[in-house]
């Protein structure tokens, strides 16, 4: 079972429409009991970092989440700030991440090139490998809502990348741990494409 | 590279989607929950959803109408109308709207927009400026009361201050070309494109695909949003839900990249 960490910060709800539409069973987990029977994990967010780590932290759901996705290797996908979470820190804020993929969160250009921020709208995906997250992506382009960006410490780690102000990493994966920087619950075919990827994944 | 947003903007009025002409003559449309699908059956890249009584009404949002409508929403959706707290934001972000629209509540208290930004996020927040050409002149002002009272702020400074105060986008929209069809306000759209750090949106007058090219030529890959283009047909303004197919919209993505800054 598909379940969607509904911790206070992000659009759950949108997962779920888009798991039934897809026919594939999900459901929403606040609690650490409502996590049993889970076989996938999605950490969505929105807003600001501090506050969606806070929010996690105080959910009661970390120390469950860590055994599933770090003892029992369950998939997870970090999708836009959760992404975001998965790194040691952001730039954008004083709390600590959850450090599952080495790297660290930054913002998005200094403001010097011109460039609008946040970066908003749509924009192509190009995969860098042959990862099972990305395949079937023709043409791929999702949604981007963010002013911040994953910079990996492994190149290794990296998925796919999206040109905004400079090429940047917009999927990124370590073993059973993945994240998305755009938002697949609202981009379409492609979004759909994706988390039908996800479902896809083993515990590795 | 980023391509340019192109959106259909909904307003609704008593439960149903209208359409207005210069913010007047409210005509029936259709049922909201319906036009969703169907703009999401054509892809559409997102959708801005205003409701345009709620304000004036001084309620709340409709909010079990709203969650319906995002949960039919596989683009993201901007919904505006009867917000003035931050506490409203967080609520609709939770229902799973992306962007949280305010117009006037922002305009009353500007400390408004700093309050959601740090409730949801700089991106969630996005503030709706009506405007017009001042008549006679060459330049433009803020309309305030639903459009009835020109007020002497220039738009694209007012813009400008509150991206400082938190808002990640901005939405101009044209009292005088609303529902015209006789192409965006290019002079204003040129000023924000020039001065504005934040993305931006332009709304009222879109009559043509045509429009929407001249649009991105100017600016670049801003949004372009309309009303009437993506909901009447033909002279007689016949309802008839359309939007440009996935060619035009490339297209249009090319045109605005020659326009690109980044």
């Amino acid at each position: 079972m598909i379940k969607i960490l509904d911790y206070g910060v992000g659009n759950v709800r949108a997962f779920l429409s888009l798991f039934h539409r897809l026919d594939l069973p999900a459901e929403a987990a606040a609690t650490a009991a409502a996590l049993d029977g889970a076989s996938h994990l999605i950490l969505p967010g929105v807003g600001a970092f501090d506050q969606a780590m806070a929010m996690f932290d105080a959910s009661g759901m970390r120390s469950q989440v860590e055994d599933l996705v770090l003892g029992e290797r369950i998939p997870l996908l970090g999708v836009c700030v959760g992404m975001q979470m998965l790194a040691r820190r952001s730039s954008e804020g004083v709390r600590a991440g959850l450090g599952w993929i080495e790297g660290d969160v930054q913002l998005l250009g200094n403001g010097e090139a011109g460039e609008r921020l946040p970066h908003m709208g749509w924009n192509d995906i190009r995969p860098v490998g042959d990862h099972v997250l990305a395949r079937g992506l023709e043409d791929g382009r999702a949604y981007f809502l963010h002013s911040y960006v994953f910079e990996l410490a492994d190149r290794a780690d990296e998925i796919a990348v999206t040109d905004y102000v400079r090429d940047f990493s917009c999927m990124i994966g370590h073993q059973n741990i993945v994240g998305v920087q755009f938002h697949p619950e609202k981009s379409h075919r492609w979004g759909a494409q994706i988390l039908r990827n996800f479902a896809r994944m083993h515990p590795c | 590279m980023l391509r340019p947003r192109v959106s259909p903007t909904l307003l609704l009025h008593n439960g149903g989607l209208v359409k207005t002409r210069r913010f007047a003559e409210p005509r029936y449309v259709g049922d909201p929950i319906n036009a969703v699908r169907i703009f999401r059956e054509k892809e559409v890249d997102e959708l801005f959803i205003f409701d345009i009584d709620a304000t004036a009404q001084q309620r709340e949002p409709d909010y079990a109408l709203i969650e319906t409508l995002a949960a039919e929403c596989a683009m993201p959706l901007c919904y505006g109308g009867g917000v003035c707290r931050a506490d409203q934001a967080q609520r609709l972000i939770g229902l799973g709207v992306e962007k949280v629209a305010v117009s006037s509540a922002a305009i009353a208290r500007p400390e408004l927009v700093s309050e959601m930004a740090a409730e949801v996020g700089q991106q969630s927040v996005c503030v709706v400026l009506d405007t017009r050409r001042v008549p006679g002149e060459a330049r433009h002002e803020l309309m305030l009361h639903r459009g009835r009272q020109g007020a002497p702020h220039d738009p694209v400074a007012t813009a400008i201050r509150f991206a400082k105060l938190g808002a990640g986008e901005i939405v101009f929209n044209a009292v005088d070309r609303d529902g015209m069809r006789e192409g965006y306000d290019l002079d204003l759209a040129a000023n924000a494109q020039l001065q504005l750090s934040v993305p931006f949106t332009m709304l009222g007058g879109a009559g043509t695909v045509e429009n929407l090219s001249e649009l991105f030529k100017v600016c670049g890959p801003i949004g372009a949003s309309a009303g009437s283009l993506f909901v009447f047909k033909g002279d007689a303004r016949a309802v008839l839900i359309t939007y440009p197919d996935r060619a035009t919209r490339d297209r249009l993505a090319l045109i605005a990249l020659s326009e690109s800054i980044v």
